[in-house]
């Protein structure tokens, strides 16, 4: 490795841990155990076999090469050039955790966490899941390391990502829809919570993100951390330089933590985190946690969440099922509140903005929840006009995953397909941009060939496959 | 000086188990709820557990979340569980403030202290508030003079037995299964061997069992070996069945015989 004058972040070889949290779990004062008695001893097993695990050669050694040879790590990185087009000028450059086994970055943290629950000798493990992706990160564990698994999913988004429900079932994994409360996400960690402190004996919780009790906060923020630890260097030996922004979709907010720890003490590169503004923070519908919320304490720890004025937790909204989460990791309340991270929201209309931009500009078809990290990269490449001092801005967007479990879901915001342009069947969705043509299909130079319709005969992208 | 203690150590003196109530705020709505905490004090129970309704009750089973939700959606605050508190303290029994963690937080932790001590609550119990975490409550609750019951489970080490009780005021809550919430065929044979591990690193603490307990057989069985005896869900299933303000005197009068070491004829 090269060293610079003017890049005296390479001399940094070895990743730093964070100072924080402390013994007990708290970052500043966020984090914490807010559980039943019940768990705590399963918590505390669990820190203790974590904390042994984390330094034992024979684990690392574990780890490392399933994540070679089972992820596919490590992810490249992609420059965007024609999508950056859409960026005020910046250069864009993408993380691409949508290339991981199973599709997201998901797997990441579970590997991990199955490996530890062999460590403890637990057979069963338990999940919830949003979009399905950890759902499905897990299932695929379990499988791989012969667990049994049972995933808990809100019953509206078994719904919205069906595509994921059938991958679990194939993984052998069985899959309980979530009826309590509104259904998503929050009430598939409730049901999640009550699982485990029946079954603790036998059970473990593989937590799908850097939020709930001590010790997943910094537990799943360790197996994570791989995203930005590779990013870091990839990026300075590409450029030789670090970039000025990293900018990752913020859920509960694993795969920006994972992105943004190595670049912590970096404090000329910004880390931003955007959080899912459904139909906009003003609007109330949104999922937009630290933006549009107060600290409080939800799912075990201290940190913002959507509440009202009695402290219940407000229902979240999001086009995104993995974003569409009112609370959100300790790690990114603190990182709020000494000012070291920005947060900001995202409407759903902005992300589909995006979305559609990537899938045609790169041939990406992204995550929903990643496209909330897209638009952010797009507003902010804006805002700077492209350029940071005299360079070109160069910004790092972490592409948390794939868009195939998301196909329904855009095939019927941008009315395509089957999905006639939705017009009253949901009128708030239609205010907010659902129904909004894609753009026009790209290909110009086409010429006839027999058997085949000509350029000005064919359909429309958003007409294409109507009835296949 | 401690109202939970004093009233448990009432029932000791006449050689019988305290029995604890459980009942939400605002199921079926605010006055009706109030009505049925009244009924179980006039039919037996010698303190009540006013719930103060939570939108993610992470240790409830579904009946006590099948009638907190509802209460929740409209918007059931901690106003109203204060008045509960006046009622039952009215009533002559001694109301205990059963509270998920966040709504106390919301409300503010000394303005909840200094407000549940003039309605004339007892204290607290906090199921998701571990004394590690607690230390604004411990200092609120102490300059309140208030009561505060945490929970102690089958799963708790001796030293976390002895740090959790040292930490209570009032009594302990002993949660007889790993679990939720609900009514159970059976009280778990762990229940006992919890309450004598208790015992024996807090000599001077009353220990009350809750989880499961639905019926006077079982009430009974537990007031052979604790103080207090606790139960929630089958209260709240005579509400969700309709049998109402009735069908809670009527439980809360077999079970006042349970306590006792009786069965119902
Ligand atoms: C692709 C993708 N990105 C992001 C998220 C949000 O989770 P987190 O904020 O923990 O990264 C999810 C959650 O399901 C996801 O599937």
């Amino acid at each position: 490795m090269t060293t610079s004058a003017v890049s005296p972040p390479m001399d940094r070889l070895e990743p730093a841990r964070p100072s924080w949290p402390d013994a007990t779990g708290h970052f500043g004062v966020f984090g914490g155990r807010f559980v039943p008695e019940a768990l705590i001893a399963a918590l505390d097993e669990l820190t203790e076999a974590y904390r042994a695990m984390r330094v034992d050669p024979a684990f690392l050694e574990e780890f490392a090469r399933l994540q070679r040879d089972y992820t596919g790590r490590p992810s490249p990185i992609t420059e965007v050039p024609r999508f950056a087009e859409h960026a005020g000028g910046a250069r864009v450059l993408l993380k691409r955790e949508d290339l991981n086994h199973t599709g997201s970055h998901k797997i990441n943290n579970v590997l991990g966490q199955a490996l530890l629950t062999k460590r403890i000798g637990k057979q069963r493990v338990i999940a919830e899941t949003g979009a399905g992706q950890h759902g499905v990160a897990t299932a695929t564990a379990a499988a791989l390391m012969g667990l049994s698994c049972t995933v808990y999913m809100g019953e509206e988004d078994t719904r919205r990502q069906a595509l994921n429900v059938a991958r679990m079932r194939l993984l052998g994994a069985e899959v309980i829809p979530v009826t309590t409360g509104s259904r998503t996400l929050k009430d598939a960690i409730n049901e999640a919570f009550r699982d485990w402190v029946t079954n603790v004996e036998t059970t473990n919780y593989v937590f799908g993100t850097v939020a709930g009790p001590h010790p997943f906060p910094e537990m799943v923020r360790d197996f994570q951390r791989v995203i930005g630890d590779e990013a870091r260097a990839q990026v300075l030996e590409r450029e030789g330089r670090l970039p000025d922004a990293v900018l990752a979709c913020v859920g509960g907010g694993s795969n920006a933590i994972g992105v943004f720890t190595a670049f912590v003490p970096d404090e000329g590169v910004r880390l931003v985190g955007l959080e899912a503004g459904g139909d906009g923070v003003d609007t109330g519908r949104h999922a937009a946690t630290i933006t549009g919320g107060t600290p409080g304490v939800l799912h075990g720890a201290r940190s913002y969440l959507l509440q009202d004025e009695n402290g219940q937790t407000i229902e979240s909204h999001s086009i995104s099922a993995g974003l569409d989460y009112p609370g959100v990791g300790p790690e990114h309340s603190h990182l709020h509140d000494i000012g070291r991270a920005e947060y900001r929201a995202v409407t759903d209309a902005e992300a589909m903005e995006a979305f559609a931009l990537l899938c045609r500009t790169e041939g990406i078809i992204p995550a929903i929840e990643s496209a909330h990290a897209l638009a952010g990269a797009m507003e902010l490449g804006r805002e700077l006009a492209g350029r940071v001092e005299d360079r070109q801005a160069l910004l790092l967007v972490n592409l948390s995953g794939r868009g195939d479990k998301d196909v329904e879901t855009a095939s019927r915001w941008f009315g395509l397909g089957e999905h006639g342009a939705p017009t009253d069947e949901d009128d708030r969705a239609v205010e907010a941009g659902r129904g909004a043509d894609p753009g026009p299909g790209l290909d110009t130079d086409q010429q006839p060939t027999e058997g085949a319709v000509s350029n000005d005969q064919a359909v429309a992208g958003q007409d294409a496959g109507g009835t296949a | 000086m401690s109202l939970l203690a004093t009233t448990i150590g009432a029932a000791r003196a006449e050689g019988r188990a305290a029995l604890i109530a459980y009942l939400p705020v605002g199921y079926p709505d605010v006055d009706a709820s109030i009505a049925a905490m009244v009924g179980a004090v006039e039919t037996g129970a010698d303190v009540i557990e006013v719930g103060v309704p939570y939108s993610d009750p992470g240790m409830d089973g579904p009946v006590i979340q099948q009638a907190v939700d509802p209460a929740v959606r409209a918007g059931v605050g901690m106003r109203d569980v204060l008045r509960a508190v006046e009622a039952v303290a009215a009533a002559g029994a001694v109301p205990v403030v059963m509270s998920y963690w966040n709504p106390v937080e919301r409300y503010g932790v000394q303005r909840f202290a200094t407000d549940l001590a003039a309605a004339g609550g007892a204290g607290a119990i906090t199921p998701d508030l571990i004394p590690e975490e607690a230390g604004e409550w411990l200092a609120a609750a102490e300059a309140a003079d208030l009561d505060r019951v945490f929970l102690v489970a089958p799963s708790s080490t001796d030293a976390r037995l002895r740090s959790t009780t040292a930490a209570c005021r009032g009594f302990v809550y002993a949660a007889s299964t790993m679990g939720t919430t609900g009514t159970r065929a059976a009280v778990s044979d762990t229940a006992e061997a919890l309450v004598t591990r208790t015992r024996a690193v807090a000599p001077d603490l009353s220990v009350c069992v809750g989880l499961g307990v639905s019926n006077a057989e079982q009430a009974a069985e537990v007031a052979s070996f604790a103080d207090g005896v606790i139960v929630g869900s089958a209260y709240v299933r005579q509400l969700l069945d309709g049998a109402g303000p009735a069908g809670v005197r009527a439980l809360s009068a077999q079970l006042a015989e349970g306590v006792r070491g009786g069965m119902p004829a």
